[in-house]
C-alpha cells in the first residue's frame, strides 16, 4: 500500500484516500446521524415532560408510567424497528418512533426525580410569595431540577447516538450506513470511520450538554457540583 | 388484522419447531452466543470492579465506563472484526463482551463503594484480613448491585446477539435477516417477537437468581438497587 500512513497496522485498517474521495458521503451520514438523534431526543423530551408532570402531580401514576416506559425500553431495538415496519414502512418515521420510544424511560425518570428533589421549603416559600403554580414550576422548580434533568438528557442522547447506527438495517442509520458499506465492500476503512465518528459524536454531545448545564445553573458551580 | 394472523400462523406452524432452522435450535444458538459472552464479560469485569472498589481508587473511570459503553456501536464492531478475522463466533463475541463489560464494572464498583466505612472498620477491628473483609463483608453487601450489573449486561447481550445473523451465524436473528430481503414479513415479525420474549425472560430469570443469591437482610436494599441500577439500552 503506497498511500498509507506511517504505521503498518493503521495502513491495513484505514485507507486515507478513500476518506478523501468519500468526504461528501461521510458528511451526509454524519448530518443524518445528527438529524435522527436531535429529532428523537427533542420528541422524547416533549413527550416525557407532560408524563413527568403527571407523575409528580399524581404520585400514584408514577409506577405505571415507569412500568410502561420501562417495558418499551426492554424491547430489543432491532426487533422494535422491524415490528414498526408494517405500520410505518421503511420511512424515517420508523427510525424516529423507535428512537424516541427509547428515550422516554430515561427522560421521565430523571425529570420526576429532579422535580421531586426540589426542597419543600423552597416550594412553600414560592407559594407564600404568591407564585402561581405555573410560574412556580417554570421559575423555581424547573431551574432547580435542571442538573438531574440534564443528566437524563445526557444518557438519552448518548444512548440514541449509539442506537441510530442500528437503523441502518432498515435503510437509515446515519453513520451506520458506513457499516453497511464496509460490510458490502469487505473493506475496513468505512467501518473505522463510522465507529470513530459515532464515538466522537457521543463524546462531543455529552460535553456540550455538560457545558449547557453549567451555563444554565451558575449557582451550582460554587457548590462544587 | 392480516399481519397478526400471518404472524400467529408462522409461530405455530409445526415445521418451525423442529430441525436445524427451527425455533428451538435457533434459541439454543442464540443463548450459546449470549451466555458465552456474558461469562467472558463477568470474568473480565468483576475482578476490575471489585478490585477497584475494594482499593477505593480509580472511581471516576469506573463510574464513567458505563456511559462510554453506551456509545459503542455494536453493529460496527461486529462487521469490523468480521472483516478482519472472517467467519466465526469471534466477531459477535468481541462486540457482546465489549458492551457487557462496562455495566458490570460500574455496578460492582458502586456496590463495593457503598459499603459503610464503619462496617469495614468494625470488620478490621475484629481482626479480619483483607480477603476475609472482601469475602464475608464487602461482597455480600455489594451483591445486589453486582447482580444488577450482570443482569443489565446479560439482557443487553441477549438482545444484541440478534446481530450475529448479520455476519452469517445463527441465532434468532436469522429470521430477521433472512426474512427482510425476502419481504417475508411474518418471518421477520416472528423473529422480532421471539427476540423480545427471550430478552424479557432473561430479565425475569436473572431477577429470580438475584433474589436467591442476595442475603435476606439486604433484600430491601436489593429492591432499591434494582430501581436505581444504571439503565443501558441494547442494540
Amino acid at each position: 500500500m503506497t498511500d498509507g500512513p506511517p504505521t503498518l497496522l493503521a495502513a491495513e485498517l484505514v485507507r486515507w484516500s478513500w476518506i478523501g474521495d468519500h468526504a461528501d458521503d461521510i458528511r451526509d451520514a454524519l448530518l443524518q446521524h445528527l438529524e435522527l438523534t436531535g429529532l428523537s431526543v427533542l420528541a422524547g423530551t416533549l413527550l416525557a415532560f407532560p408524563m413527568a408532570l403527571t407523575a409528580v402531580r399524581w404520585p400514584r401514576l408514577y409506577a405505571p408510567i415507569l412500568g410502561f416506559t420501562g417495558a418499551l425500553f426492554t424491547i430489543p431495538s432491532i426487533a422494535l424497528f422491524i415490528l414498526l415496519i408494517p405500520f410505518t414502512g421503511l420511512q424515517i418515521w420508523t427510525a424516529l418512533i423507535g428512537l424516541t420510544i427509547y428515550t422516554l424511560l430515561i427522560l421521565v425518570r430523571n425529570m420526576v426525580e429532579g422535580l421531586r428533589g426540589v426542597d419543600r421549603d423552597v416550594r412553600e416559600s414560592a407559594q407564600a410569595m404568591g407564585y402561581t403554580p405555573a410560574r412556580q414550576l417554570f421559575q423555581v422548580e424547573l431551574p432547580l431540577a435542571l442538573p438531574v434533568i440534564i443528566a437524563g438528557l445526557r444518557i438519552a442522547t448518548v444512548t440514541t447516538i449509539g442506537l441510530v447506527t442500528v437503523t441502518a438495517l432498515i435503510g437509515w442509520g446515519g453513520l451506520g450506513q458506513l457499516f453497511i458499506t464496509g460490510f458490502t465492500l469487505d473493506f475496513t476503512t468505512p467501518l473505522v470511520v463510522g465507529i470513530v465518528l459515532s464515538a466522537l459524536l457521543a463524546f462531543s454531545a455529552d460535553l456540550l450538554l455538560v457545558g449547557l448545564q453549567r451555563g444554565l445553573t451558575p449557582w451550582a458551580r460554587t457548590r462544587g457540583s | 388484522m392480516n399481519v397478526l394472523t400471518d404472524l400467529i400462523q408462522w409461530l405455530t406452524a409445526p415445521e418451525q419447531w423442529s430441525g436445524p432452522d427451527g425455533i428451538p435450535a435457533r434459541t439454543v444458538q442464540h443463548l450459546w452466543y449470549s451466555l458465552l459472552a456474558a461469562a467472558i464479560a463477568i470474568v473480565i469485569a468483576l475482578p476490575i470492579g471489585i478490585g477497584v472498589g475494594h482499593a477505593r481508587r480509580g472511581g471516576l473511570l469506573a463510574i464513567n465506563l458505563t456511559n462510554l459503553g453506551r456509545a459503542i456501536p455494536s453493529l460496527g464492531i461486529i462487521i469490523l472484526v468480521f472483516t478482519l478475522v472472517g467467519y466465526g463466533v469471534v466477531p459477535i463475541e468481541v462486540a457482546l463482551v465489549a458492551i457487557a463489560v462496562p455495566p458490570i464494572v460500574t455496578n460492582s464498583f458502586i456496590g463495593m463503594r457503598s459499603v459503610d466505612p464503619e462496617v469495614r472498620e468494625a470488620a478490621q477491628g475484629m481482626g479480619m484480613t483483607g480477603w476475609q473483609l472482601l469475602g464475608r463483608v464487602e461482597l455480600p453487601i455489594a451483591m445486589p448491585l453486582v447482580m444488577a450489573g450482570i443482569r443489565t449486561s446479560t439482557v443487553q447481550v441477549v438482545a444484541t446477539a440478534t446481530l450475529a445473523a448479520y455476519v452469517g451465524l445463527g441465532g434468532l436473528g436469522r429470521y430477521l435477516f433472512d426474512g427482510l430481503p425476502q419481504r417475508d414479513l411474518s418471518q421477520v415479525l416472528g423473529g422480532a417477537v421471539l427476540v423480545a420474549v427471550l430478552s424479557l425472560l432473561t430479565e425475569l430469570v436473572l431477577g429470580r437468581v438475584q433474589a436467591l443469591v442476595v442475603s435476606k437482610g439486604l433484600a430491601q436494599q436489593s429492591a432499591e438497587a434494582a430501581v436505581g441500577a444504571k439503565v443501558q439500552k441494547a442494540a
